[in-house]
């Protein structure tokens, strides 16, 4: 069984802008679930398209009743591959994304095309699409129902699109300089984390003063 | 961003700054000639390629788009 999915999406970027953040979207404060990203092919066309495949590892958080579908010892991150074409004639961005190992329990498929909006040439236009299906069938429901496992992905992944626009609308806004490139909230944990090793450090030495006078003090006894 | 392979990582930065550059600066203005990246490219390449190796990820022999091609546009598809 398969469930489609179809979402509009606005960026309220330019598309030279939001093809160019494309490339530098992780990390961001909302890809916590972004484990890892890498370039595996990349060629430039002579009729100027930009053909990329990337590799990325997702976190997999699955609900405890999913996780018996797994065999205990697999590895729990998903890879998925990522191939885009740019098309600068067109100035479009088509992406098709797709997990490559859990894909009995769950496969997700998803295309989207980038482009210009046409009634505002400052903004860009995402049409997604998006394909979620599983092999497992749930136990517990009637078959003409939605098996429980799709129900799941087809959430989490809503939940990943909202993840990903607000991640994209983030690296827009720090490329345009709206954003420093460390938040506030990042600054301030960093400065607590270091205020919290200066006390620690100052504690230790001062122990360490303490037990050195003590042993003095034992010494002068002697 | 980091590498699936840690070894890889610094090798991943150095190129994305190159490509990013290249990109924002000749790509999207429609300077497509020579491709200053790619001794860097090829070099994050080999890390990158042996890594997924040692790791088994199954990454080979899948066509470029290629079950996007099958997909129906705009069907419910269930």
């Amino acid at each position: 069984m398969v469930k489609y999915f179809l979402g509009l999406n606005e960026l309220k970027s330019s598309w030279d802008q939001v093809f160019a953040a494309f490339w530098q979207r992780y990390p961001n404060p909302y890809s916590k679930h972004v484990l890892t990203e890498d370039i595996l092919y990349r060629e430039v066309t002579i009729d100027h398209k930009l053909l990329t495949r990337r590799l990325l590892t997702k976190t997999n958080r699955l609900p405890r009743w999913a996780e018996r579908f797994l065999p205990a010892n697999v590895a729990h991150a998903v890879y998925v591959l990522e191939d885009s074409i740019i098309d600068l004639h067109k100035k479009t961005m088509t992406t098709y994304t797709w997990n490559i190992n859990h894909s009995t329990v769950m496969s997700v498929e998803e295309r989207c095309v980038y482009c210009e909006n046409k009634d505002n040439k400052n903004w860009t236009e995402v049409r997604r699409e998006a394909w979620v299906s599983s092999k497992v069938f749930g136990f517990s429901r009637p078959i003409q129902k939605t098996p429980r496992v799709i129900e799941f992905g087809l959430a989490r992944f809503k939940s990943n699109v909202t993840k990903a626009m607000k991640g994209y609308d983030y690296i827009l806004a720090r490329m345009q300089g709206d954003i420093p490139a460390r938040t506030l909230v990042e600054t301030a944990k960093e400065a607590t984390e270091k205020a919290k090793e200066t006390a620690l450090a100052a504690k230790e030495k001062a122990k360490d003063l303490a037990s050195k006078a003590a042993t003095n003090k034992k010494q002068q006894y002697v | 961003m980091n590498s699936v392979g840690e070894e890889c990582t610094d090798m991943k930065r150095e190129y994305d700054q190159c490509f990013n550059r290249w990109f924002v600066e000749k790509f999207l203005k429609g300077e497509c000639s020579g491709d200053p990246c790619n001794e860097l490219f090829q070099r994050y390449r080999h890390c990158v390629l042996k890594a997924i190796k040692d790791k088994e990820i199954p990454v080979e022999r899948i066509e470029f788009m290629g079950q996007s091609k099958d997909k129906p546009e705009s069907s419910d598809g269930s």
